[in-house]
């Protein structure tokens, strides 16, 4: 009988569906994974270093590139530990603003996250709508911030600016006719909520697009049902968080648990798995992104009726307007003070977290008092799963490790930092 | 929310006795801090007993505070800090313990909570803080071969090596940087308003 070892084998880092430049070493037993082990850090930028050696403001963008798609939420997670370090309070339309575009942010992100997780499964078809939708909720991005990716829209104090008046339109071509430039611009005829509006109209039924591919598909269900289960105890014990978590069949959402900006005034459920395995996970975020597509609706017809400062009136903190730096001198040397030597923050340390698309993210933040943070550690929600690899890889063949690693939703952004 | 914080910080103080240092609520917050000692048992005592069933275990890292407060800090320059979960309590909690200068060895929790287990890589990884007991304490953000531990304050900002492909001998060599560091906005500390800046009252 011949002999027959464990051979050793490497997945990535260049690997496609590694998700960016995860390295896996695998441990292999003919084709069934006996130890995986993740080498990561091929993306560590020292983010929490950098922080170290910048003001408060000049730190917020690197906050786009942790997780970079789900971007704003990692400013969220930043903003609030520097309120709270400065015991500030938001104003409420920038609360109602920042709560709109963290759930414009989910979609954004789940909406990666299921296109590409059904291309490492093998369906073609599910990335190319997915992708679709995106450049629309891009787009609103692009509307108040300047940026489709990194926006660097929230702030200390509340958000950058107020919603434009006017969505931006698509502008003549030579490679477009008149009749096509119209049909584009049909629903950009009014504000940014108009638009907002039409597209949480048109949503759902691309939602069920996707489940028409995808949920009660044969191949698909072979691919996703029992594989990686991880049971709710476990789960808790492996410090898993967010639709990784919920998936398990534990209901904990920060937005409902510890509710900020303004979760605790809208209307929204959990949706809640039960087996723990990729497919349970894929249902939970697929119901995820039809509530996101509901608190967004509640979040444009507040903003509606509620017009108001989207940012604090301290102008030790937020620069003051425009034209009243024209003209008055204390407003010149805030607006001086604040771009030159930043904000002070009190001494102190905090921990703030918000519910992002991936789950916990969290920002713990050491201030001395100076304009810079002392110490910024960011608990980033991937880390904790993708350290589970190994125990949810055991058993289980290659082809499963992309679905598994796949339903992660790994982005090595925040997982390097 | 305030009053349960303040209920959990009279039991901690009447359960853990000499292990527990300092416990204080800043900003909503409960930091605890524990001697090195105890701090194992504590870890499994706030795990298992019902008024902490403090089940997550949310984030482990380091902190180096030798420049603290413009080199004011008195105590000893390493802390691990942890940040706990309960679910059931809907609570969180912050322990810190504080680790010898010359050579910081902390006990591990990867036996209390699984999910330790990257965290404790990480913190010794970039603070070079050994924890006993820990199964597998590789390095696991730096590059393979680093040397150093590169956010103790006294490790550069642009670091110590830098690398690229050398053409002659056909590989990729590793030399020394030759990048300077330079501070843009130099770090300030304003004693006054409570540190922050006094631009005259409008």
């Amino acid at each position: 009988m011949p002999e027959i070892n464990n051979f050793t084998m490497n997945f990535g880092p260049q690997h496609p569906s590694a998700h960016g430049v995860l390295r896996l070493v695998l441990e292999l037993d003919g084709e069934v994974i006996e130890r995986a082990d993740p080498h990561i850090g091929l993306l560590h930028r020292a983010t929490e270093k950098l922080a170290e050696n910048k003001t408060y403001l000049q730190n917020l963008p690197y906050m786009d590139r942790l997780d970079y798609v789900s971007m704003m939420c990692n400013e969220h997670a930043y903003c609030l530990a520097v309120e709270k370090l400065l015991g500030l309070e938001v104003p409420r339309r920038a609360q109602y603003i920042r709560t709109l575009f963290d759930e414009i942010t989910r979609v954004l992100n789940h909406l990666l996250w299921l296109g590409a997780y059904a291309l490492d499964v093998g369906a073609m078809s599910v990335f190319l709508y997915c992708f679709r939708e995106r450049e629309d909720l891009m787009d609103v991005y692009e509307a108040v911030s300047g940026a489709r990716m990194h926006a660097a829209y929230y702030r200390p104090g509340g958000v950058y600016r107020d919603l434009p008046a006017q969505m931006p339109q698509y502008v003549a071509s030579p490679y477009r006719d008149a009749k096509r430039l119209d049909e584009l611009n049909a629903n950009r005829q009014g504000t940014v909520l108009d638009f907002i509006e039409d597209f949480t109209r048109r949503f759902p039924g691309y939602v069920d697009e996707y489940e028409t591919l995808l949920t009660d598909n044969r191949i698909w269900k072979q691919r996703t049902v029992g594989i990686g289960v991880v049971g709710s105890e476990r789960a808790v014990q492996l410090g898993f968080t967010g639709p990784m978590l919920r998936a398990s069949g534990v209901a904990w959402d920060l937005r409902r648990t510890q509710p900020y900006a303004a979760y605790a005034d809208l209307d929204f459920e959990i949706p809640v798995g039960s087996t723990g395995d990729c497919y349970d996970r894929y249902l939970v975020r697929v119901a995820e992104m039809r509530q996101s597509n509901h608190i967004i609706a509640q979040c444009v017809n507040w903003l509606r009726q509620n017009p108001g400062p989207v940012i604090t009136d301290d102008f030790k903190v937020a620069a003051p307007p425009r034209e009243e730096m024209k003209g008055s001198m204390e407003a010149l040397i805030h607006h001086f003070k604040l771009f030159s030597e930043g904000m002070s923050v009190p001494a102190g340390e905090v921990y703030t977290a918000v519910e992002a698309p991936k789950g916990e993210f969290g920002i713990y933040m050491v201030s001395d008092g100076a304009n810079k943070p002392y110490r910024m550690k960011i608990r980033a929600p991937g880390f904790s799963h993708l350290a589970a690899m190994d125990e949810m890889a055991k058993g289980h063949m290659i082809a499963d490790v992309v679905a598994i690693l796949s339903t992660m939703d790994i982005v090595f952004g925040e997982i390097d930092r | 929310m305030t009053d349960a914080l303040e209920n959990l910080r009279q039991t901690l103080s009447a359960k853990l006795g000499d292990t527990l240092r300092d416990a204080r609520i800043d900003r909503e917050e409960l930091t605890v801090e524990i001697t090195l000692e105890g701090f194992h048992a504590a870890c499994l005592w706030l795990r298992d007993d019902p008024a902490c069933r403090f089940d997550m275990l949310i984030d482990v890292c380091g902190v180096d505070y030798s420049e603290y407060g413009d080199g004011t800090w008195e105590g000893p320059r390493f802390a691990v800090v942890y940040h706990l979960l309960s679910l059931p309590h809907r609570q969180r909690i912050r322990l810190r313990i504080f680790a010898d200068t010359e050579l910081p060895i902390v006990p591990s929790v990867v036996d209390v909570w699984a999910a330790a287990n990257w965290f404790e890589r990480e913190t010794f990884d970039l603070y070079g803080i050994l924890f006993d007991g820990h199964p597998d304490l590789r390095r696991i953000l730096t590059d393979y071969g680093f040397v150093g531990h590169p956010f103790r304050k006294d490790f550069p900002l642009v670091g110590t090596v830098e690398m690229r492909y050398d053409a002659d001998q056909g590989r990729v060599i590793y030399e020394p940087t030759r990048t300077e560091e330079r501070v843009i906005v130099p770090r300030i500390i304003r004693a006054e308003e409570g540190g922050r800046y006094n631009a005259r009252n409008q």
